[in-house]
C-alpha cells in the first residue's frame, strides 16, 4: 500500500467535544483546510467566488465528493445523447478550485460515457491535485477473470492515468456475491496484487443489501483489510423503520476505523426536492437553506465520513452544495430530531425508492423504469397527484397529469407494457419491486385515464 | 361592406374548420363540420339540408363562399394569383360547361349509389380539404401523401389559373346548389342605368359568370363573393331582392378575388408548427429498441363503434378524416386501398380503442359513426380478438406476462394454465374487439394476441 488514510482519533474527539460544547459551529479551522471559509450558516446568496475551500474531515479530501453519475447530456449531430464534455470540464474546474478533490465514477455509469469524460476533465489537471475512485462494474456477468481484468484496464485508459486512487468492488451484496463475482474467479488476488504495485492506492467497496450480507463483507476486513467503504446514507433511510441498515453500517465502519464514502444522500435528489409541507418545516428553521442542504449536513455531520458523494448535473447544484460544505455547519441535536420528523413524512407520502441510477436499463421490452419511477415521485412530491374526483381543479388536473405522462415518457415505454419478465428485479440495489411499481403506475393511470379516480 | 362580412365570416370557418382537423377544439367549433353538405345528406341530417338548400334558394350560392373549406381555400388562392403583377384582370366570362357539370353529378351519384369509395373521396369538397390539412398535420403513408399533395395540386392550379372553375364545373355540390341558386331572391344585380359598360366587373369575376356585354349575372355559377359590388366604380351593382317584378335591370358582378389570405397563411403555419413539434419528440437515451408493431392480417377490417357495420359505414363515410384528426390512441388512419381509398379504418399498431373514449362518434358529420356513450362501449363488439400460441410470451415461458388479461375492459381474456404453461383464451362472447390486449402485447412485431373486425357490430349482453 502506498498510503493509508490517516485520521486522528484525536480530531474526532476533539470535533465531538467541540460540538457538544458549542452545539454548532465548525470542526477547528485549526485542524483542517478551512483558510477562508466563514462559520455563518444561511449562506444561500453567496457568490460562490468567495466561499474558499470545502471543508475536510480527512485531510487528504474535501467533505463533498463529486458523483460522476449524473454528468449533462447533450445531443450530437445524428440526436444520440452524449455527455456534455464543455460543461463537465467547466465543473470540474470549479469544484477543484474550491478543494472538492475526490471524482467518484464507474464504467457504467451514462452507458459507459462517464469515465471517459471524467477522466478527459480531470486530465487537465496536475495528476497530484485530484483523486479519482472507479468501480469493478461486473454484476451482469459473464463472471471470468478476463473480462474483470478488461474492465480494469479499460478505466485506466478512460481516466488516463497509471494509478486509480479509489477503486471499488461495485455493489455487492454479501459474500455471495463477492464469491461469484470477485473470488472463484480470482479477481480478488488480481486486485490485491495490484494495490501492492500501487496502481490501486486504495481498495474498497460499495454495498447495497442486507445487515446479514455487510457483516459478511466486514468479516473480511481481516483478510483483505478495506481501506474505504462506501454505502448509501441519507436522513431518511436512517430514521425509517425498515432502514436501520444505514445506522447500523455506520457504526461498525466507525468502530472498525475504516472511512467512509457516502452514496445517495438525496436519493437520487428526492431529498432535494420534498413535499411543500414537509420543507416548510425545512425552511421554518433556516429559510434560505436549501432542503439538500439539510440532507448533506446530515451526512456530513458524521465523523468518520470520507466524502459524500453528490451527482451534479448542473453549475447550481455544484454551488449550492459548495455554500453547504465551505460554511459547513453540523447539526444539532434539535436538527436531528426535525429531520426525524421529516423522514417520517416522507414515509407517509409513499414515493418509491428510485434513485435514477438506471442499473435496471436497458428494460429488454423497452420500458423506460427509471423515467416512470421519477414521474411517478415528482407528482406526488409537487402535489399534482390526481387523489379523487372531489379535488379542486379535478378535471384540469387529471389532463395535466395525462399529457405529462405521454409527454415524459413515449407511449411504448409506458407501465402498461411492462410483461412481468422480472429481468429487473436482480439488477435494483435499492430492492425496488419494479414491475409492482409499474404495475401500480399502471393501474394508477388507467384509472384515471377512466375516470375512476 | 358585404363583401367584408362574407370574408370575415369565410375566414371563421376556414380557420375552424382547419383547425378541426388539426384537431384542435372540437367542443368549441365542432358544429362548423355538422353543417357541411355532402357529410349531412350522408348522415340524412335533414335540417341541416333544408337549411342550405334554404339559404341557397334565397341567398344564392353563399353556402360556397361562406362555408364550404374548399372554396374559402379557393379564394384565398385565387386572392393570391391575382396579387401577381397584370394578372389583376384576368378572367373572362365564358357559357357554363353544363354538360361537363351534369356527366360529374351524375358519376358522383352513381358512385355513391355502387360505393365507389374512391371517386367519392377524391372529388367531395369539405372531404378533398380535410385530407390536404390532416396530411400535413400527419402523413401517415405514402399513398396518403400522394393522394392529398395530388389534390393540393390539382385544386391549387384551378384557384390560381381559373378561379372557382372547380366550384362552377365539377364540383356535385356546387351542381346541386345551382339547381337553386339560379333561381335565388336575393342576387347580385346590375342596374342597366348605372352601368357604364367598362367590364371591369366580369375582367375580375372569378367564377366568369358575368356576362358584361349582355349584363347578365349566371347566377348558377355565381357563390356571391360580392366582389361585384366594390368593383364597380359606377356603383351599378347591388345585391337585392329579385323575385319583385322584372326591373330590367342586370346584374353583373366582377372578380377581385379577396379571401382570407390570412386564413390560409395561418392554417398553412399551424401545420408546420405541428410538424416541427412531432418530429421534436425526445429520442431514445439508454433504452432498448421497440419494434414497431406490423398491422396484422384481418379476416374482416375494423370500424368504430357507432358506425353499426363495415357496410353502413362506409356507405356514409365521406372521408372527410375528421375523426382521424379527433382519435386521440392513433387507431383510426386513412384506408390506403382504392375501395376505400381515404376513408378510415381502425388499427391497434400504436394505440387501442380506449373504454372512456367516444370522440369519433361525436365529431362524425356524415353519420358514419353515429353518437355513442362511454358507457355502451363496454357493450358494443366490433371484433374479436384470437390467440397465436406461437408468439405468446407466457406461453413460451419468457416472461410471467398476461397483459392481454390484466389490461381487457370486458375481462375476456383469461390466463389459463395448460399442460404447465400459462396461456391466453379469449370469451369471444364478452370481447368487443377494443384492442388493448393486441396493443399492449409485448410481442413484437406481430401480437400474440390479434383482433378481427366484423361486419356487423352488435351489444353483447
Amino acid at each position: 500500500m502506498e498510503f493509508q488514510l490517516t485520521e486522528s482519533t484525536a480530531r474526532i474527539m476533539e470535533r465531538r467535544d467541540f460540538l457538544k460544547i458549542s452545539g454548532t459551529g465548525l470542526l477547528g479551522a485549526a485542524a483542517m483546510s478551512v483558510a477562508g471559509c466563514s462559520n455563518n450558516s444561511g449562506q444561500a446568496g453567496q457568490a460562490v467566488e468567495s466561499l474558499g475551500k470545502v471543508v475536510r474531515n480527512y485531510p487528504q479530501a474535501g467533505l463533498l465528493g463529486f458523483g460522476a453519475m449524473r454528468w449533462p447530456m447533450i445531443k450530437d449531430a445524428d440526436g444520440t445523447d452524449i455527455i456534455d464534455q464543455e460543461k463537465v470540464n467547466e465543473m470540474v474546474d470549479l469544484a477543484l478550485e474550491h478543494g472538492v478533490n475526490y471524482f467518484d465514477t464507474a464504467p457504467v455509469y451514462l452507458q459507459g460515457k462517464s469515465e471517459a469524460a471524467t477522466g478527459t476533465a480531470l486530465h487537465r489537471h496536475p495528476r497530484d491535485s485530484y483523486m479519482v475512485a472507479t468501480k469493478l462494474s461486473n454484476f451482469s456477468g459473464p463472471w471470468t477473470f478476463q473480462a474483470g481484468v478488461d474492465m480494469y484496464r479499460r478505466s485506466f485508459e478512460n481516466l488516463q492515468t497509471d494509478y486509480i486512487d479509489f477503486y471499488l468492488l461495485h455493489s455487492l451484496s454479501g459474500r455471495e456475491s463477492f464469491r461469484k463475482r470477485f473470488l472463484d474467479n480470482g479477481l480478488i488476488d488480481f486486485l490485491l496484487a495490484e494495490r501492492q504495485a500501487g496502481r490501486i492506492r486504495h481498495l474498497g467497496f460499495s454495498f447495497h443489501g442486507s445487515r446479514e450480507g455487510f457483516d459478511e463483507m466486514m468479516e473480511m476486513h481481516a483478510q483483505y483489510h478495506w481501506d474505504f467503504v462506501q454505502i448509501q446514507m441519507n436522513y431518511s433511510d436512517w430514521y425509517s423503520t425498515d432502514g436501520e441498515e444505514s445506522e447500523y453500517m455506520y457504526t461498525r465502519l466507525d468502530e472498525l476505523e475504516i472511512p467512509v464514502v457516502i452514496m445517495e444522500p438525496l436519493l437520487g435528489g428526492r431529498l432535494a426536492n420534498i413535499p411543500a409541507p414537509l420543507e416548510d418545516m425545512l425552511k421554518a428553521v433556516e429559510p434560505e437553506a436549501s432542503a439538500a442542504s439539510w440532507a448533506f449536513r446530515f451526512c456530513g455531520s458524521h465523523p468518520r465520513i470520507f466524502c459524500v458523494l453528490s451527482g451534479m448535473t448542473y453549475k447550481e447544484h455544484l454551488e449550492d452544495n459548495l455554500r453547504t460544505f465551505c460554511n459547513f455547519t453540523p447539526l444539532e441535536e434539535s436538527d436531528y430530531t426535525l429531520l426525524q420528523t421529516v423522514a417520517a413524512g416522507l414515509g407517509d407520502y409513499h414515493l418509491i425508492d428510485c434513485t435514477d441510477c438506471k442499473y435496471c436499463m436497458p428494460c429488454p421490452y423497452g420500458i423506460d423504469i427509471p423515467g416512470l419511477f421519477q414521474f411517478f415521485n415528482r407528482h406526488i412530491t409537487q402535489g399534482t397527484y390526481v387523489a379523487s374526483s372531489a379535488q379542486k381543479d379535478y378535471d384540469r388536473m387529471r389532463r395535466k397529469y395525462l399529457t405529462d405522462y405521454d409527454k415524459t415518457v413515449q407511449t411504448v415505454r409506458q407501465a402498461d407494457h411492462c410483461c412481468r419478465c422480472f429481468q429487473c428485479l436482480s439488477k435494483c440495489p435499492q430492492k425496488i419491486q419494479i414491475p409492482d411499481e409499474l404495475r401500480r403506475i399502471d393501474t394508477y393511470v388507467e384509472d384515471l385515464k377512466q375516470g375512476k379516480i | 361592406m358585404l363583401r367584408k362580412f362574407r370574408i370575415a365570416l369565410a375566414s371563421v370557418f376556414l380557420i375552424g374548420l382547419t383547425l378541426l382537423f388539426i384537431g384542435i377544439g372540437h367542443q368549441w367549433w365542432g358544429w362548423m363540420a355538422k353543417l357541411q353538405f355532402l357529410p349531412s345528406c350522408l348522415a340524412l341530417n335533414t335540417a341541416v339540408i333544408a337549411g342550405i338548400l334554404l339559404v341557397t334558394l334565397l341567398f344564392g350560392r353563399i353556402y360556397c363562399s361562406f362555408i364550404c373549406p374548399l372554396g374559402v381555400f379557393q379564394d384565398s388562392v385565387n386572392w393570391l394569383s391575382s396579387r401577381r403583377k397584370g394578372k389583376k384582370m384576368r378572367f373572362k366570362f365564358h357559357k357554363e360547361y353544363r354538360a361537363v357539370r351534369d356527366l360529374v353529378l351524375l358519376l358522383f351519384l352513381l358512385a355513391l349509389m355502387f360505393g365507389v369509395q374512391w371517386f367519392i373521396a377524391l372529388i367531395a369538397p369539405y372531404s378533398a380539404y380535410g385530407r390536404m390539412i390532416r396530411t400535413i398535420v400527419d402523413p401517415t403513408s405514402w399513398t396518403a401523401v400522394a393522394v392529398a399533395g395530388g389534390t393540393l395540386a390539382v385544386i391549387f392550379c384551378f384557384a390560381w389559373f381559373a378561379g372557382r372553375e372547380w366550384c362552377a364545373d365539377i364540383c356535385p355540390v356546387g351542381t346541386v346548389l345551382s339547381v337553386l341558386g339560379r333561381f335565388s331572391a336575393f342576387r347580385p344585380v346590375i342596374d342597366e342605368e348605372k352601368c357604364v359598360h367598362c367590364g371591369l366587373c366580369g375582367k375580375k369575376c372569378k367564377a366568369s359568370c358575368i356576362d358584361t356585354f349582355n349584363r347578365k349575372i349566371d347566377y348558377a355559377r355565381c357563390v356571391d363573393c360580392f366582389d361585384c359590388l366594390d368593383n364597380c366604380k359606377a356603383g351599378a351593382i347591388k345585391y337585392e331582392f329579385a323575385w319583385k317584378r322584372r326591373k330590367g335591370s342586370k346584374a353583373v358582378a366582377e372578380g377581385r378575388e379577396n379571401d382570407t389570405p390570412d386564413a390560409g397563411r395561418r392554417a398553412f403555419l399551424a401545420g408546420t408548427a405541428f410538424l416541427g413539434l412531432s418530429t421534436a419528440a425526445r429520442a431514445d437515451g439508454g433504452f432498448a429498441e421497440v419494434l414497431p408493431k406490423k398491422v396484422p392480417q384481418r379476416v374482416e377490417r375494423l370500424v368504430p363503434p357507432g358506425s353499426g357495420s363495415i357496410r353502413d359505414f362506409y356507405s356514409r363515410c365521406t372521408a372527410c378524416g375528421l375523426c382521424i384528426s379527433a382519435c386521440p390512441n392513433k387507431v383510426l388512419r386513412p384506408s390506403t386501398d382504392l375501395e376505400h381509398l381515404m376513408q378510415p379504418q381502425m388499427g391497434y399498431d400504436k394505440g387501442y380503442c380506449r373504454p372512456e373514449c367516444t370522440l369519433c362518434s361525436k365529431v362524425c358529420p356524415a353519420g358514419a359513426i353515429l353518437p355513442i356513450e362511454p358507457e355502451q362501449k363496454s357493450v358494443i363488439k366490433i371484433g374479436t380478438a384470437k390467440v397465436n400460441l406461437e408468439l405468446c410470451l407466457a406461453f413460451n415461458h419468457e416472461a410471467t406476462c398476461g397483459n392481454c388479461e390484466l389490461h381487457c375492459p370486458t375481462g375476456a381474456v383469461r390466463m389459463i394454465e395448460k399442460d404447465g404453461r400459462r396461456i391466453p383464451v379469449v370469451n369471444s362472447e364478452l370481447c368487443i374487439g377494443c384492442g388493448a390486449c393486441e396493443n399492449l402485447c409485448p410481442a413484437r412485431p406481430l401480437s400474440a394476441i390479434t383482433v378481427d373486425g366484423i361486419s356487423t357490430h352488435r351489444i353483447n349482453g
